[in-house]
């Protein structure tokens, strides 16, 4: 079921009636079973999926999460007697039960993803390493279809379990109650990927009806839609028709097409996101946020602290920081300080660890190089950066630059294109043809191409040019607000004919400029397939 | 603490590391700042940070972070 299907709306709208008629007691458990007729509505074998990481990861923290309490108590009785050589065995005894509970549970549940997601992967690089080798020998591929928002409830399942071990809060003690934290509809297509400790706060709890949360919250799904449906949806048409014609379309095209993408990406997943944030704060449960105006950041480094956060944050706390202060990451430390000396050896696990993170999380994204090299050329982009550092300083501090408005602009589009062209390997699925697509822009780069060829052949008339104009500077004037407080807080405080004027331009954007039409059929959101 | 403070003004040589106690929360530390730190802090004191400590509370001031020193020193 589509976020942008009429059969959505119609769900969203039955539950949300029901929510505020039904015992406030019973709230969470009509998310609970929302959630799981939307799983079940995407096909009912999907659920085995979701249901086995949810008994398997509630079960293995809570029994961790026993053991930690249990360990508490009984150093607190025999704090007397206990030297401190016995509680440090004690202790240690203890961690390494948690321990084999936390990996069995990983291996499991990381291995659900692996299998469903990347068996065939694996067997179309078997096979051309078959083919390479000269052997006639051909696996066949699995008939196996990805369960929907796998790697988002699987990643934030697995937060929770590691944040039990690590005790940082105590495990949920009802089963059904952390079913919901897994499978709460709206962040089941797209993420966000949360964490127990934010989510848990608002989602169990009563919830009474507030015009102004509720009104909120419509206001945000209304913006996520214009986002999805007007913008996205429409840019769709023009990506597609340049990507899946590189020969036709080279040189300048190209360079189109990679900033109609980072336009298109932004305003579907964004849009989506709105969407998702929106839906939950109308059944009053906050969720993070995920993005933070990332078109506005100055370097690669801070574009991933402000895009797709959760994500960001999600492979920092549980894989980077884990691989790089582990004991052999820290002895090749100390091994390559002594052999090549401090300035290489500080940098060795910094290094080792970011390009690990890197090309998990282009694996993470999807099954296929052209994705791990995505991910690495990012890690790569970000070392790099790294290395620059000096240099940025001595130029800042010689012109001292800074803080003029064009130089922010020229490090602004500087982040922008080298992100959009990092993102090539997205858009065109293939690694060599991608290369060959970034070369043509400067080898066969010829401006005139733009009015000597037709440019409505991008499948938009120029009303869809003026339409996605006019919105990129509504969408740059609304984040440029943004970096100063809440859009709806400056909008509640204006007179309601004025909000009301704003709602209904926005309602009718969707009805008259929507990509409903005939030769459109509202896509699927980037983000889904992940 | 004096050697936790040369170490620190090795990564940011103008900060004022005896006095600032947002060092994560004002963004001065950044996650390759932090990873440095620990390994330096390896190096020097002998100490491993396990990544369930590298909390803001634990790395917004060299104080609080000398603190963890000293209690994972006791532990070992």
């Amino acid at each position: 079921m589509l976020f942008t299907s009429y059969g959505f709306i119609g769900f969203l709208a039955v539950l949300f009636v029901l929510y505020y008629l039904i015992p406030k007691r019973f709230q969470w458990i009509l998310l609970l079973l929302g959630s799981y007729v939307f799983y079940t509505l995407a096909s009912p074998k999907y659920m085995l999926y979701i249901l086995a990481t949810t008994v398997t990861t509630f079960y293995a923290a809570k029994y961790i999460g026993r053991l930690t309490v249990e360990q508490k108590k009984y150093i607190k009785i025999n704090k007397e007697t206990l030297t401190s050589e016995e509680k440090k065995t004690y202790k240690a005894k203890i961690k390494t039960v948690q321990k084999k509970w936390l990996i069995g549970t990983m291996l499991l549940n990381f291995g659900i993803l692996a299998v469903a997601k990347y068996t065939n992967f694996a067997i179309a690089n078997l096979n051309y390493m078959f083919e390479a080798t000269g052997q006639s020998f051909q696996l066949s591929f699995w008939n196996i279809a990805l369960p929907m928002g796998i790697s988002f409830y699987t990643f934030q399942s697995m937060g929770y379990l590691i944040d039990v071990y690590r005790g940082k809060y105590e495990a949920q003690n009802h089963l059904p109650k952390f079913a919901l934290f897994v499978s709460f509809f709206p962040q089941l297509i797209q993420g966000p990927i949360s964490r127990y400790d934010d989510m848990s706060k608002t989602l169990y709890q009563e919830h009474s009806y507030d015009q102004n949360t509720v009104k909120r919250g419509f206001q945000r799904i209304l913006w996520g839609y214009f986002k999805k449906v007007v913008i996205a949806d429409r840019l769709l048409v023009a990506v597609t028709t340049i990507v899946q014609a590189p020969e036709v379309y080279d040189g300048v095209f190209v360079f189109i097409g990679m900033l109609l993408y980072a336009y298109q990406l932004y305003a579907d997943f964004t849009g989506g996101i709105d969407i998702t944030i929106g839906i939950a704060q109308v059944f009053g449960v906050q969720l993070k946020e995920n993005f933070q105006q990332p078109y506005f950041s100055k370097n690669i480094a801070e574009y991933w602290r402000r895009w797709h956060i959760t994500m960001g944050t999600w492979f920092k706390d549980y894989l980077f920081y884990p691989i790089s202060v582990s004991k052999p990451m820290l002895k090749l430390s100390k091994f390559s300080r002594q052999k090549f000396g401090d300035a290489i050896g500080k940098r060795i696990p910094v290094y080792l660890a970011t390009l690990i993170v890197w090309f998990t999380t282009g694996l993470w994204h999807g099954s296929s190089w052209n994705f791990i090299v995505w991910g690495l050329m990012n890690g790569i982009v970000i070392i790099l950066s790294l290395e620059m550092k000096p240099f940025y300083e001595w130029f800042h501090g010689k012109f001292n630059v800074q803080h003029l408005w064009y130089f922010k602009l020229f490090q602004i589009i500087r982040t922008i294109l080298l992100m959009s062209s990092i993102r090539m390997f997205d858009t065109y699925r293939n690694v060599p043809l991608t290369f060959k697509m970034f070369g043509t822009m400067f080898t066969r780069f010829d401006i005139s191409d733009l009015w000597n060829r037709d440019l409505m052949g991008f499948g938009l008339s120029l009303g869809d040019y003026v339409i996605l104009f006019v919105c990129l500077i509504v969408l740059v004037l609304v984040s440029t607000i943004q970096t100063r407080g809440s859009v709806r807080d400056w909008l509640s405080q204006k007179s309601p004919v004025f909000q009301y004027a704003v709602h209904y331009a926005l309602i009718l954007a969707l009805l008259v400029f929507g990509a409903y039409g005939i030769n459109y059929d509202s896509s699927q959101f980037i983000y889904n397939q992940f | 603490m004096k050697e936790l403070i040369e170490i620190l003004k090795g990564l940011h040589p103008d900060v004022d590391f005896e006095n600032t106690t947002t060092l994560i929360d004002d963004q001065i530390l950044d996650s390759f700042d932090i990873i440095t730190l620990i390994t330096e802090i390896d190096s020097v004191f002998d100490v491993q940070i396990p990544a369930e400590e590298i909390v803001p509370e634990r790395f917004n001031s060299a104080k609080a972070l000398y603190e963890l020193i000293e209690e994972l020193l006791e532990d070992n």
